[in-house]
């Protein structure tokens, strides 16, 4: 008995998402003047009940690893931030048949940026001229020139902390200072040097000191739990509260859009969504709406807007919706330091995340493949979690006095690698509608389809060579599970796993091969803008949420400007 | 409890909204979210007391599940073993929702006792202290089973359940003690790393 509610409001703006793009989204404009509303899928946030952040294995029955064990050597656990989940009930997905695809996805106001791994990285002026430079791929229809100022607005806003290095690969922004390296990274560190690799502070979004009224860090680790002091970076915390303290913005819930309305026109003018608390139809109408939903739920939402006059789905003239999918190249291993076990006990926690990285290191001279990938690092005398001793009990076997106290001597001993290099768009991997499935909201789900190319393998392989020279050279020994063959070859993980899928609906200046223009606006619908990664033309070695979140500022400045103009 | 007169929500709700004088931001002001941290930590350590029925394992079988936790990490001079650590508890809790874990360790658990019965004419618990020693010493070992196949299944389930005890354990109070581990609190700065010794 669907009833369709209409609601005479016109907002300015809809945004659909409430994560990096959408909060940034809502910041900007609402802060420039303009009335927005803003479609979350998922509940409210509340932090303070939200949060396990401080809480002890031990005080909860489960450890952590959730009812009967089943996130024991899984990311989700039961200490993360609320909400994000490889898999929804009621909300599936799918894979072609020989594709392996995984799609982490949240339902929380705030959406990935409350677990997010905070690391905020600036893509190189080479990132945006790809095709230019290799040939392979295509240039973004902006510079890092016209990025830059946004990528300022962003740091000095959030608090990014790192150092100016001069590095070509990873260009310097505004920086707090960083805190100073662990036990860990000083081994690993000293042993890039030997090697002339690149070895810097990192650059996170969590605070060194305070930056408009936000706390500094308190150095417990738990960034992924959420950080009650909002000492780090979320869109929940940092750019919502803003939207709200101007008086223009309304937050809706349990809202999941379904399709974006158009008029006779050709204009969008309303977002269909689903008010899941009583399962019903509503529509919201704007002026202009962002979709920032994630670049794969983003283009979800545009290829099911099927009209008369968008047959294909919405801006999707040029059929590049839902192609040019990619995801970070992805492989790791890591080693055991025989020094580390004689560590006196100390606090080892510090930020949530790495001090030190390595960034691409190799840029000025042919490598097997194109493009390069940067590395991370972790390990040491982290809290003990389910899980931990599985590969010591292994190697010690035995049990009683003997294996209590191995276990005690290779506590901390262990440092993990992982690299994240650039894919390269190809073909074969994609996402569409699945003809077959809809999810419980009766919105028809995507299809993934996944191929990595030979270069990716090729840079997962150059990744664990480079892991091994780095653990020997620090006096470790190197311990891998990657094969040459078999389904991951060098240890390259499956599509989506690093959770940098993009692409989905890329920005260019040719409306026939491209989704947006370089203002993240619809060749084909003016007023409408895809602000979240689903614009990006490519995917280098660097994280891409700082990315999205200058590119929906930009978009929402260059939104305000034609308001002010009057073609909103 | 000295913070029993007021409730955590009480004072969350007054220090944020003394950072919202000073900002649009939600947030908790440097110099209160010490305080405002011990009083989360104390109010989620609320733990449950009393003794423990297990969901899964019957009563003899749980006591067998005991002894092997307390054999694979035991008490020392350093702290309590895994019994005290409430491995156990842990063990069966997740058993009783788990439907591979009840075959692994319920179906395990029975093995042994089928074992020790042909071996020595009992279940593990009943068996002399020696005995037990003897047929922990051949499952504790992957290198047993290569040589007598009928071990295997025994070197399976072992295996299985020293990971369980280890998480057990090394996720417990005195477990995270034992290990040395020193962290999960507010500090002003990072220290930064101790002398590291030469490797």
């Amino acid at each position: 008995m669907a009833q369709v509610v209409r609601s005479p409001k016109v907002y300015d703006v809809c945004i659909i998402g409430s994560g990096a793009a959408g909060g940034t989204a809502a910041k900007v404009l609402t802060e420039g003047g303009l009335s927005v509303v803003m479609l979350e899928a998922g509940p409210p946030l509340n932090p303070e009940k939200d949060f396990k952040e401080h809480v002890w294995p031990y005080q909860l029955a489960h450890r952590g690893v959730g009812v009967g064990g089943e996130f024991r050597h899984e990311l989700g656990d039961e200490f993360m931030a609320p909400n994000g989940a490889w898999e929804i009930d009621g909300e599936p997905y799918t894979s072609a048949p020989g594709s392996q695809f995984h799609w982490f996805r949240s339902r929380i106001v705030g959406g990935r940026t409350n677990h997010w791994g905070r690391i905020a990285l600036r893509f190189a002026p080479v990132d945006f001229r790809a095709r230019s430079t290799d040939g392979m791929g295509d240039d973004w229809p902006i510079t890092y020139e016209e990025v830059s100022p946004y990528y300022d607005k962003v740091e000095s806003y959030i608090g990014v902390f790192g150092t100016k290095e001069n590095i070509p690969s990873a260009p310097d922004g505004i920086f707090l200072p960083p805190p100073v390296p662990r036990c860990t990274e000083t081994i690993v560190k000293k042993a890039c040097d030997k090697l002339n690799i690149h070895c810097v502070p990192s650059r996170m979004a969590i605070l060194t000191k305070p930056v408009n009224g936000r706390a500094a860090c308190h150095y417990c680790a738990q960034c992924g739990r959420g950080c009650i002091t909002a000492s780090n970076f979320s869109s929940s915390q940092v750019m919502i509260p803003p939207a709200q303290a101007t008086g223009r913005f309304t937050l809706m819930t349990g809202a999941m859009a379904r399709e974006i309305v158009v008029g006779k026109d050709g204009k969008a003018e309303a977002v269909a969504y689903i008010d899941k608390a009583t399962r019903s139809e509503k529509r919201v109408h704007a002026r202009a709406f962002m979709v920032a939903a994630s670049a794969c739920e983003s283009a979800r939402l545009l290829l099911n807007s099927r009209s008369t006059l968008f047959p294909d789905g919405l801006a999707n003239s040029s059929g590049a919706v839902g192609r040019y999918l990619t995801d970070s190249v992805g492989s790791s291993a890591g080693g055991y330091f025989p020094q580390l076990e004689k560590m006196p006990p100390h606090n080892h926690d510090g930020v949530g995340g790495m001090h030190l990285y390595m960034p691409w290191w190799r840029y000025d001279r042919k490598n097997d493949f194109l493009r390069g990938y940067h590395i991370e690092f972790g390990g040491g005398r982290d809290m003990p979690g389910v899980g931990e001793f599985d590969g010591i009990c292994k190697d010690h076997e035995g049990y009683g006095a003997s294996l209590k106290q191995h276990c005690r001597t290779r506590y901390g001993t262990y440092i993990g690698f992982a690299g994240r290099g650039e894919m390269i768009p190809n073909e074969r991997s994609y996402c569409e509608i699945d003809p077959d499935t809809v999810d419980q909201w009766g919105i028809p789900v995507l299809r993934f389809h996944w191929q990595w190319s030979d270069n990716e393998v090729k840079m997962a392989k150059d990744m664990q060579e480079t892991f091994r020279s780095i653990v020997e050279t620090a006096g470790g020994k190197f311990i891998s599970k990657a094969r040459p063959d078999g389904r991951h070859p060098y240890g390259i993980e499956d599509g989506g796993v690093i959770i940098h899928e993009l692409g989905t609906a890329r920005m260019g200046s040719n409306p026939k091969t491209s989704v947006l223009n370089k203002y993240c606006q619809a060749h084909d619908v003016d007023n409408v803008f895809v602000t979240d990664a689903a614009a990006f033309v490519t995917n280098p070695d660097k994280n891409p949420t700082l990315t999205i979140m200058a590119l929906s500022w930009r978009a929402s400045e260059y939104l305000i400007d034609q308001a002010k103009k009057g073609s909103l | 409890m000295a913070t029993k007169s007021i409730s955590r929500r009480d004072i969350l709700k007054t220090l944020t909204m003394g950072a919202m004088a000073g900002s649009v931001l939600r947030v908790i002001p440097a110099q209160a979210a010490e305080y405002a941290h011990h009083m989360v930590a104390a109010e989620k350590a609320a733990t449950t007391a009393g003794v423990y029925t297990p969901k899964f394992f019957s009563p003899q079988q749980y006591k067998t599940l005991q002894a092997l936790c307390q054999a694979i990490i035991p008490e020392d001079s350093d702290s309590g073993g895994a019994k005290e650590a409430g491995a156990p508890e842990f063990i069966d809790l997740l058993t009783s929702e788990n439907p591979k874990y009840q075959l692994r360790l319920g179906g395990g658990l029975m093995w042994l006792d089928a074992e020790c019965t042909d071996r020595y004419g009992k279940p593990y618990l009943d068996c002399l202290p020696e005995q037990q020693k003897e047929i922990l010493d051949l499952i504790a070992y992957r290198e047993n089973a290569e040589k007598d196949p009928r071990l295997s299944q025994g070197v399976e389930f072992f295996a299985f359940l020293r990971e369980m005890t280890a998480d057990g354990f090394f996720t417990s109070e005195i477990g995270i003690k034992y290990l040395g581990y020193i962290g999960n609190t507010y500090l002003l700065s990072f220290p930064g790393c101790p002398p590291v010794p030469e490797a």
